[in-house]
């Protein structure tokens, strides 16, 4: 490989969990990022504290693709556990970094790439006295050695390395140290740079990164939430640290520093939901983060909820299932389980964003619908949403923007009415009006998940129970009205549409580019919402072959939508990359072709 | 309908309280349990305690989980909100509902399969965070509505309606609950409204999780020869450890007891619990002697009632979460919101 690429390459790491690893490696990927370069990390680590086999990939792309690139140019392989496979998972012409303070060339072995060894304990050792910065050191000196290797900007690097440490100015020595080491050995030893090498360009002006976790916790503090409760579990933990932690420097009273919020975990999912529920009924905008062992212990309240209409948000950040499954790798195997969660007729509405960016916008919007259609509503994020930094344009906040809580009762108005009954249809859209307890004696109503009529008296007549589960499908209609529309990008000219959700969001993006460049152009369409609105029936009837690409083995999306639109389900081509590592364009692209060479072949 | 309102009769001789209320402001619909149930007793002697307190029935939730005991925050006080939760879980919706507003009263009815089994896990955790709630176990050692089972609370030898006699260990909601650090433990019987009213407005009053016990039998499947948990095993084999009245802010005590034997606790509210030992070696202000005393008094075979622990100075939940004084529900959103400009500094951090 000689010709030079600028920008558009993937480094992989391969480390050792509790080494101290990432932050080296997040300072590689913020100092690409600060070059102006569009940049990407993705997490692949595992479910333990210490000593297992853990990866870090920065996928460098100057047209700011996103999606991991399925492809290793450079390998960092710090971790002699997996050497062989990572030495396989080089891309030919490629480059391996290794540690070669003992002799393993014998271990290194492949004519079709170039390995690189660089003596990092060695000169750790040399440099530095406690055990623990020797071990942390070595992570640093090889971001000196892909500095020089790959030509990047180290003032960068310095200005990265102050900003993080602040006024601790021994961390900033020992690792201005470090990496002057790791880059002098690489600039002395090897022919730098390599034809892989990072130029600074203007593409990230505008930009944040961050993950999902934070930003959804950001439109919990935005949207005004004030309970929050909880139950730790991977990969939804880090929303409810960030909301803490926000929470602690935004949400202290003027006057007496108390708080204006509450954080209560719990002491499992199915109390984390019924506190919720509980702070919803009593008027609070309140929420719930965790994954999908969570959503299952929580579907008897979730179904308790829709019944009694109350408002909350749960954020399930989906996680590789069945069972506990794969806890630390990403997958979208929910979609089925949050629809329609909980015995019984029960369907409730989902948002599903697609990247950090919308977690913030769709957790506020979650708010408010779950306010407006008094229900709980989910957010179903993911692993590699939630627990990745990604590049995102700067969150925007309109303070114009008003809560809307939709139809409550104040108790003034409840003065003037004769009598207050809690689920009577007033307007004929489904929605009955509520009262926050406290208000006004008026207002009293029982809440309760056994049968109840329209004026929320007990019931086991029948008519009468029928009257207010199908009014609850005249509010699913409405609902219909409500949620975001989805995101389309249509040509009349394409007889093909692609349908996804979520995540796998940049992977199409891309691999639509690729088929593009190869003459195949396909229309588009991402789902932002369950209800599915009028805009998904037009696309799915506006084409004859519909690609629906999802992260699960059973096709959820693909089901749900021959199950709540009028589609010919022969037209589904469903296509699942469900193995827990975020999709690739290049997968996406081949089965596509392959369906669609098998679709010819017969 | 399958619900039966009460006509409303009001005489203009009927008492009425502070507020101008009369009784019957305080009822909620009528009872379906069964004639001579316990728990129509507990829901008379809770209408009695809202209406000498005084409490503005909207500032006041009623909250419980399923069983019979569940169904009866229906039937007392119908202008404050209720909330009729799932199994077992009604202690974290009284909590979510504290955290939103914690100035609301707060009673939660639950029963011994509720709170016992089921919900076990919930009611401990309540009991942990000190929530600050009334919180009645109506107690009949039995399942109700799915006919006559036992409960985790049945005695070890106590007979089901058919003779079969119950050989596991019983749960000790009190034991349980004084271990756990719960900060008011009482026990009483629904047949006894002269001990139970006082114990249900100091719980009421005090600030933190204040557990009520109250035996209160089952006439259909557990009032008969051989239960323990029958009116007249309950009479014959309860003893009361305290006496206990309440005595609310601003008030005389007007009764005299003989130096030594009485103890006054200040509530938080202002008002006092005023407690009569019947016995020098139990006081219900130790932990330690509360558990013996209970435990002595079950191995004689005996209920030990009133109160069986106090400790009012203990923070409750919203205190030790430093959460702000007043309603969380009904802070502006204008304070919630950190705004634009807030947002556009903070991402920098992100940069």
């Amino acid at each position: 490989m000689t010709k030079v690429s600028h920008n558009n390459f993937t480094v992989k790491f391969a480390n050792v969990n509790g080494t101290g690893s990432s932050s080296a490696n997040g300072m590689f990927m913020k100092s690409i990022f600060r070059m102006g370069i569009p940049v990407v990390g993705k997490n692949y680590f595992p479910s333990n504290i210490q000593g297992l086999p853990t990866w870090y990939e920065v996928r460098v792309s100057d047209k700011g693709y996103l999606a991991p690139s399925g492809s290793v140019d450079i390998m960092v392989a710090m971790n002699a556990q997996t050497y062989d496979e990572d030495l396989a998972a080089v891309e030919p012409g490629g480059y391996l970094i290794y540690d070669s303070s003992w002799p393993r060339e014998e271990l290194m072995i492949r004519d079709d790439i170039t390995v690189l060894g660089v003596p990092l304990a060695n000169m750790c050792n040399e440099k530095f006295d406690s055990a623990r910065a020797r071990t942390l050191m070595k992570n640093t000196s090889y971001v000196g050695v892909l500095a020089a290797l790959l030509e990047m900007d180290t003032k960068v690097i310095e200005q990265l390395l102050l900003d993080t440490f602040g006024d601790k100015k021994h961390l900033i020595d020992a690792n201005k140290t470090a990496l002057d080491m790791g880059f002098n050995y690489a600039k002395e030893n090897f022919k730098c740079p390599l034809p892989y090498r990072a130029k600074p360009i203007n593409k990230t002006d505008g930009y944040i990164m961050i993950d999902g976790n934070a930003t959804a916790a950001l439109g919990c503090l935005f949207a005004g939430a004030t309970v929050g409760s909880w139950y730790p579990i991977t990969p939804s933990t880090s929303l409810m640290d960030a909301f803490s932690s926000y929470c602690s420097f935004y949400r202290k009273d003027k006057k007496t520093g108390k708080n204006n919020y509450s954080i209560i975990q719990a002491e499992d999912e199915l109390a984390a939901v019924g506190m919720a529920l509980g702070a919803g009924w009593n008027g609070a905008r309140s929420f719930t983060p965790t994954s999908g062992p969570g959503i299952s212990l929580m579907s008897e309240f979730i179904g308790f909820g829709y019944y009694t209409e109350i408002p909350t948000v749960i954020f399930d950040v989906q996680r590789t299932g069945p069972s506990t499954g794969m806890p630390t790798r990403t997958q979208q195997g929910d979609i089925s389980l949050c629809a329609y969660a909980s015995h019984g007729d029960t369907r409730h509405v989902c948002l599903y964003p697609a990247n950090p960016e919308e977690a913030f916008y769709l957790s506020v919007e979650a708010f408010d619908l779950a306010e407006k259609l008094q229900t709980p509503v989910f957010v179903l994020s993911d692993l590699d949403i939630g627990m990745n930094d990604w590049m995102i344009k700067d969150l925007e906040w309109d303070d114009k923007f008003k809560p809307d809580r939709g139809k409550v009762l104040s108790s003034e108005e409840l003065e003037e009415m004769e009598n207050y009954y809690r689920y009577l249809d007033v307007d004929g859209d489904g929605v009955p009006y509520r009262t926050i307890p406290g208000t006004n004696p008026k207002g009293s109503y029982f809440t309760r998940g056994s049968g109840h009529n329209r004026f929320g008296g007990y019931t086991e007549d029948a008519s009468e129970y029928q009257d207010v589960v199908d009014r609850l499908l005249v509010k699913w209609e409405t609902a219909k009205t409500l949620v975001p529309k989805p995101a389309v990008s249509f040509s009349k000219n394409n007889d093909i549409g692609i349908i996804s959700i979520g995540s796998c969001d940049d992977a199409i993006r891309e691999a639509r580019d690729i088929m593009k460049k190869q003459g195949q152009k396909m229309n588009y369409l991402r789902v932002k919402a369950f209800p599915f609105t009028k805009e998904v029936q037009k696309f799915l009837d506006a084409h004859k072959t519909i690609f629906v690409i999802e992260q699960n083995r059973d096709g959820q999306l693909a089901k749900l939508l021959i199950s709540e639109t009028e589609v010919d389900a022969k037209k589904i081509k469903s296509i699942r990359l469900y193995n827990g590592i975020p999709i690739f364009p290049k997968d996406v692209v081949e089965k596509i072709q392959s369906d669609l060479k098998a679709g010819k072949a017969a | 309908m399958s619900y039966i309102k009460k006509p409303k009769i009001i005489r203009d001789n009927d008492p009425r309280n502070k507020l101008g209320m009369t009784f019957d402001d305080y009822e909620g619909v009528m009872s379906t349990l069964c004639a001579g149930c316990g728990h129509d007793s507990i829901t008379g002697a809770i209408i009695q305690t809202v209406f000498d307190l005084n409490i503005e029935p909207h500032r006041m939730i009623k909250l419980s989980g399923i069983g019979c005991s569940s169904k009866t925050p229906a039937y007392f006080a119908s202008q404050s909100h209720g909330f009729n939760s799932v199994h077992g879980r009604m202690p974290s919706v009284a909590t979510g509902a504290n955290a939103a507003n914690s100035e609301l009263l707060c009673i939660g009815v639950s029963g011994d399969g509720d709170t016992l089994s089921i919900g076990m896990g919930q009611f401990s955790h309540a009991v942990r965070r000190n929530l600050n709630m009334l919180y009645i176990i109506e107690n009949n050692g039995v399942y109700g509505l799915t006919k006559g089972q036992f409960s985790a609370s049945a005695d070890i030898g106590s007979t089901a309606k058919k003779g079969a006699a119950n050989l596991q260990t019983p749960i000790d909601p009190c034991s349980v609950a004084i271990t756990l650090g719960a900060t008011f433990v009482a026990r009483s019987f629904s047949g006894d409204k002269d001990q139970l009213i006082p114990l249900l407005k100091a719980g009421l009053m005090h600030r933190g999780f204040a557990m009520i016990d109250v035996i209160s039998p089952c006439v259909t499947f557990n009032d008969h020869e051989g239960s323990t948990k029958s009116y007249m095993s309950t009479r014959e084999t309860k003893r009361e450890a305290v006496y206990t009245d309440y005595i609310a802010p601003f008030s005389e005590i007007e009764v005299q007891y003989e130096e030594g034997s009485s103890l006054e606790v200040d509530l938080h509210e202002g008002g006092k619990v005023l407690l009569r030992k019947t016995d020098d070696s139990f006081s219900p202000l130790d932990r330690s002697q509360s558990i013996n005393g209970i435990k002595e008094a079950s191995d004689k075979g005996e209920i030990l009632t009133g109160l069986l622990y106090i400790n009012e100075s203990q923070p409750d939940f919203t205190e030790v979460e430093n959460t702000i004084d007043g309603a969380l529900n009904s802070v502006s959103y204008d304070d919630l919101c950190p705004g634009s400009k807030a947002l556009n500094k903070l991402l920098d951090n992100y940069k």
